[in-house]
């Protein structure tokens, strides 16, 4: 048993933004552990894919072929990386936490006896033992995880936990690998992808967001959050308790399940910062946080802060605006 | 239809959480404690199919003496009895470890279809779910919006990244974990409250269901994050912390 294997995601030969952290998060691994690292693609598209990872310090690219494959199923991946695993015998499997990764990944980690990590944000090496970091309660608590026993050891990681750009380049070997699957075997029957409507809101190309989350309690209360965005000449988006109770539409919805943005000042207002929102907004340029709870993770991100009531502090923002223009 | 939703009891969620001194868990003695989130949706969604197919829903829950009161509101909301499996917080910090003995339960029932939230929220593995089906030999879809029965199976609407979605096929048994937002939540009615006292919750332990498996998995330390970045947060009344702001994102930042 040895290796890192990297499974990615891709789409019609496009990767997932997500694959080349996980990627990164292999390497690194590799380099602290001297182990191989490899990574494998599966799905139509998968050799378009594997030539743009081919282009990283890699023992091999390893692309799973088979026509059950061309459409994600995770009756299909389970058996088709079972089959790879069984081949290579990899110590560790790193996978970018996707919601596809999420829906079969913890299938296939079962099926080998063994627990994938999920959501990991960062790890460490210690007396050559790995110890993952990942969070609980919604980012507000820590926890140190590390594997027992034999290998395979599964884990998925967390955007931005690891940096593309931190990649070494190389020529990859691609392989590709036979896989045997039968039509019987795949029991669910996806079909086409599609869109509710159309977006009329575009808030990637807000300079200014102002985001109302659960703080703000009731529907009712969603106008003072408007009354500060019109302050500021910004747009009001929401995180997902917002969307999901209908104060505002799915359209305004930041996070790993609606938008990524990044404006020029994103302002988050009673929103605690669970890791779902954060993957959404943190490459924002200036965060600020208004929020009564001083130990709210969305405090790690924030630039600047106010930590109080958004009942009272709100209004006296938009007041202190509007006094200095 | 028979149907077990699978429910997790979590602390309340504007809770202060502090570390235990052990850094093993938190404190949670004096915490406030309330059905996770998106197993309220597995609930709702359980709830509607059974109104429109008829048959049973079962509430399974895992958690000490206290989930008593969360499995009381699922019976009030409508379910028809539960399965309260008393195993304490220490059994949950692999998921793979409590899985078992959940699908030890779930292989008594038979049902035709197992839902459950997408997460929780307190270790929030995000894996009870797809875990479970892989040990019960079940297909699964995860993220569900929507159930249609469709012929003999059903058809199920996943949510997908960046506002996409997709329909799939599936037949029965399966298993189903619900996204929350999907539909409006139901309060327990006050004849439900009384009627939810008869109503049956039988009591498992680990032992009955196989014991606990060794975990392949250690928590070893539980803590605050580390601050990793400058902030500066003010505190003042708000009418101080406001003006400051203000002045700074004028001054400093530049962006307004």
């Amino acid at each position: 048993m040895s290796g890192i294997l990297a499974v990615l995601e891709q789409r019609e030969g496009q990767l997932h933004k997500m694959s080349l952290e996980a990627l990164a998060a292999a390497q690194k691994l590799g380099s602290e552990l001297r182990e191989p690292v490899y990574a494998a693609l599966l799905g139509a598209g998968a050799e378009t894919a594997a030539q743009a990872v081919s282009q990283f310090q890699l023992a091999a690219v390893h692309i799973l072929s088979h026509d059950l494959l061309a459409a994600y199923t995770p009756d299909g991946y389970v058996l088709a990386l079972r089959q790879l695993i069984a081949a290579h015998s990899p110590t560790y499997v790193l996978l970018p936490h996707t919601y596809q990764v999420r829906d079969f990944a913890p299938r296939l980690a079962t099926s080998l006896d063994r627990v994938l990590v999920s959501d990991v944000v960062g790890h460490r090496v210690e007396n050559g033992k790995v110890v993952l970091v990942r969070q609980l309660f919604q980012g507000k608590i820590a926890s140190d995880v590390h594997f027992n026993g034999e290998g395979p050891y599964f884990a998925s990681v967390q955007a931005g936990a690891f940096r593309a750009d931190s990649l070494a380049a190389g020529t990859a070997k691609i392989e590709a690998v036979s896989v045997v699957l039968e039509a019987a075997q795949i029991r669910t029957k996806p079909q086409e992808r599609f869109r509710e409507s159309a977006r009329a809101i575009d808030l990637t190309a807000a300079p200014i967001i102002v985001s109302v989350g659960r703080g703000i309690r009731e529907e009712d209360n969603i106008h003072i959050v408007q009354e500060l965005a019109d302050a500021l000449g910004g747009e009001l988006a929401a995180s997902r308790p917002i969307c999901d109770n209908g104060w505002l539409p799915m359209e305004r919805q930041v996070g790993s399940s609606g938008q990524t943005v990044a404006p020029k000042m994103y302002l988050a207002v009673g929103i605690s910062g669970a890791i779902q929102h954060l993957v959404g907004m943190k490459g924002s340029k200036v965060i600020v946080a208004i929020n009564k709870d001083p130990e709210a993770p969305i405090f790690e991100v924030a630039d600047y802060g106010i930590v109080g009531d958004l009942f009272q502090v709100v209004p006296a923002l938009i007041e202190e605006l509007k006094k200095q223009n | 239809m028979k149907i077990v939703v699978a429910i997790k009891q979590v602390p309340a969620r504007d809770s202060l959480l502090k570390v235990n001194a052990e850094a093993s868990w938190i404190e949670d003695s004096d915490l406030s404690f309330e059905i996770n989130e998106p197993d309220a949706y597995a609930l709702e969604a359980g709830l509607q199919l059974k109104e429109k197919e008829g048959g049973e829903v079962i509430v399974l829950c895992a958690g000490p003496d206290r989930a008593t009161q969360t499995i009381r509101e699922a019976l009030a909301k409508g379910a028809d009895r539960a399965l309260h499996l008393e195993v304490d917080e220490a059994a949950a910090g692999d998921p793979l470890v409590l899985s078992r003995l959940l699908a030890k339960a779930l292989e008594a029932e038979q049902p035709d279809l197992v839902l459950t939230g997408l997460q929780s929220d307190d270790l929030g593995y995000g894996q009870t779910g797809v875990i479970l089906a892989e040990l019960l030999g079940l297909p699964h879809a995860t993220l569900i919006m929507n159930i249609e029965t469709e012929g003999a199976g059903i058809r199920v609407r996943r949510e997908l990244e960046d506002g996409w979605f997709q329909n799939v096929d599936m037949p029965l048994p399966a298993l189903l974990t619900i996204q929350s937002g999907a539909t409006r939540l139901r309060y327990a009615t006050l004849m439900g409250i009384k009627k939810a006292k008869t109503k049956e919750i039988k009591l498992l332990t680990a032992d009955e269901l196989g014991g606990l498996a060794a975990p392949s998995i250690t928590v070893s330390r539980l803590y605050v994050p580390p601050k990793t970045k400058q902030s500066r947060i003010f505190d003042d009344s708000p009418k101080e912390a406001a003006a400051k702001l203000v002045e700074k994102l004028r001054f400093e930042a530049r962006v307004i």
